[in-house]
């Protein structure tokens, strides 16, 4: 059973939340029974295929090993290569699968693999810079195994996450949280089930086959809009689940289509995924590169950070040629997007221009959709 | 270290915005972007030995002169 997908899942999990939902309106708290309902819906799930579950369940146990036993070698070894081989072991299975799925399709791999992999390597990291001493069992079990956004995220963070776990809130407080949650779960409900579905159905398989100049625009905004309307609202139902147990977990979407560069886009549209690869890709190679003066040209760092990032990001989300393709796309159209704006003396005279502004805004939707349109595979086939 | 942080701001933001209002956000003005911020904490750590991690702090915890001032003021007093 794959989460939010059918009515028997809904139900289910509605069932499930109700306790958490009558301790949280009499201002208790839920962290307890929270948990018991989480494992019950893993169990759901990936109760089906055993092999998953089993694989899950070593995942688990090994990363709790890592994250229990990495601040003690922290003390022992002083060495850059104690973070990089404990990232490394945490990411093998995630290598595995992406590089065996070239061969054999959802070989080695388990639903959520990615996302609970961000979840590790984050407090990994974070731990390395002296950011976090030490995880509770319990806390990781809670963050790491969150069904609500187990399966395509939000990604949220460790510190932020067990904040919310361990804040009581008073009856008043929790109802806040939950009306919310409840409007944003309708919301997202209406996105994906009835807008994305409508695109879907009438527009994007309608899309005539051939691949002709006119076929290929029409594919290009159907696709587009379908991908955002699914998945902004993928996001909400996840984020308003999440609220229901009493976590706050962050936006994914912001309005992507009133971005007026590519720059802007990456802090609009699946924000938790733009930003993770910010915090712990991009700034962490810039950074080093800075410091250790890699390059002669400051910009030099920037530019090969802004590849390196989004050409990982391509590749996770598939080693495809399409996906690797995208991911050049994006990569280079930030670098463009970066110079363009230090060197162009038009851009700095009219930025703030409104007629400037609209034409911006219609030239990255332009830009956008074309990136959708690599990401779909659509120009492979 | 306020005056040294202040003329470190206004060079990378090419602008004499953050002397003139020190609660300007810094982000969402476009006077700094995510390489900005990384030359920043660069800078800070050369200048005063302070050394601050990538994901230290939330960007609204260091979006203003006053709270990038404020921030490394503490952490230098610690």
């Amino acid at each position: 059973m794959i989460p939010y997908t059918s009515s028997l899942f809904f139900y289910v999990m509605s069932l499930a939340l109700v306790p958490a939902i009558i301790m949280g309106l009499l201002g208790k708290n839920i962290k307890y029974y929270g948990l018991l309902a989480n494992l019950f819906i893993l169990f759901l799930v990936f109760g089906q295929s055993w092999e998953q579950a089993a694989y899950l369940v070593v995942f688990y146990l090994v990363n709790l090993h890592l994250v229990k036993v990495y601040p003690r070698l922290k003390k022992k070894y002083q060495g850059r290569w104690l973070i990089w081989t404990v990232v490394i072991i945490s990411l093998l299975p995630l290598l595995a699968s992406k590089a065996w799925a070239v061969f054999v399709p959802n070989f080695l791999g388990f639903l959520g693999l990615s996302y609970v992999t961000f979840r590790v390597v984050q407090i990994l990291l974070e731990i390395h810079d002296g950011l976090i001493d030490e995880v509770s069992w319990f806390d990781f079990t809670y963050f790491v195994l969150f069904f609500p956004t187990i399966s395509s995220g939000p990604i949220d963070r460790s510190r932020r996450f067990i904040q919310d776990l361990n804040t009581r809130h008073t009856g008043k407080e929790y109802l806040n949280i939950l009306g919310n949650g409840i409007y944003k779960i309708f919301f997202g409900v209406f996105y994906k089930f009835v807008i994305g579905y409508a695109i879907d159905t009438y527009w994007l398989e309608k899309v005539p086959s051939g691949h002709t100049f006119l076929h290929t625009i029409d594919y290009m905004y159907a696709y587009g809009f379908y991908l955002f309307f699914d998945f902004a609202g993928y996001s909400l139902i996840a984020i308003g689940v999440s609220y229901v147990l009493g976590i706050i977990t962050p936006e994914n979407f912001n309005k992507p289509f009133l971005s007026r560069d590519m720059k802007e886009f990456w802090q609009r549209w699946h924000m938790s995924l733009s930003f993770w690869f910010r915090d712990f890709i991009y700034i962490r190679f810039v950074m080093a590169a800075l410091r250790n003066k890699w390059f002669k040209n400051k910009y030099a760092a920037s530019y090969l950070g802004y590849m390196l990032t989004f050409c990982l990001m391509g590749a996770w989300h598939g080693l495809q040629a399409h996906y690797l393709v995208y991911g050049f796309y994006e990569g280079s159209l930030l670098v463009l997007t970066d110079y363009y704006q230090r060197k162009s003396a038009l851009y700095k005279k009219y930025k703030s221009n409104w007629f400037m502004s609209a034409v911006s805004v219609l030239a990255t939707i332009i830009l956008m959709f074309f990136g959708f349109l690599l990401f779909s595979g659509y120009l492979f086939t | 270290m306020e005056e040294k942080i202040l003329s470190v701001l206004e060079e990378l933001c090419g602008s004499d915005e953050v002397r003139r209002d020190r609660d300007v956000n810094l982000f969402a003005t476009g006077l700094l972007d995510s390489f900005g911020a990384i030359e920043l904490l660069v800078a800070i750590d050369e200048e005063f030995g302070i050394r601050i991690e990538p994901t230290e702090l939330a960007r609204e915890e260091f979006d203003t002169p006053n709270k990038i001032i404020g921030y490394v003021t503490k952490k230098g007093n610690q």
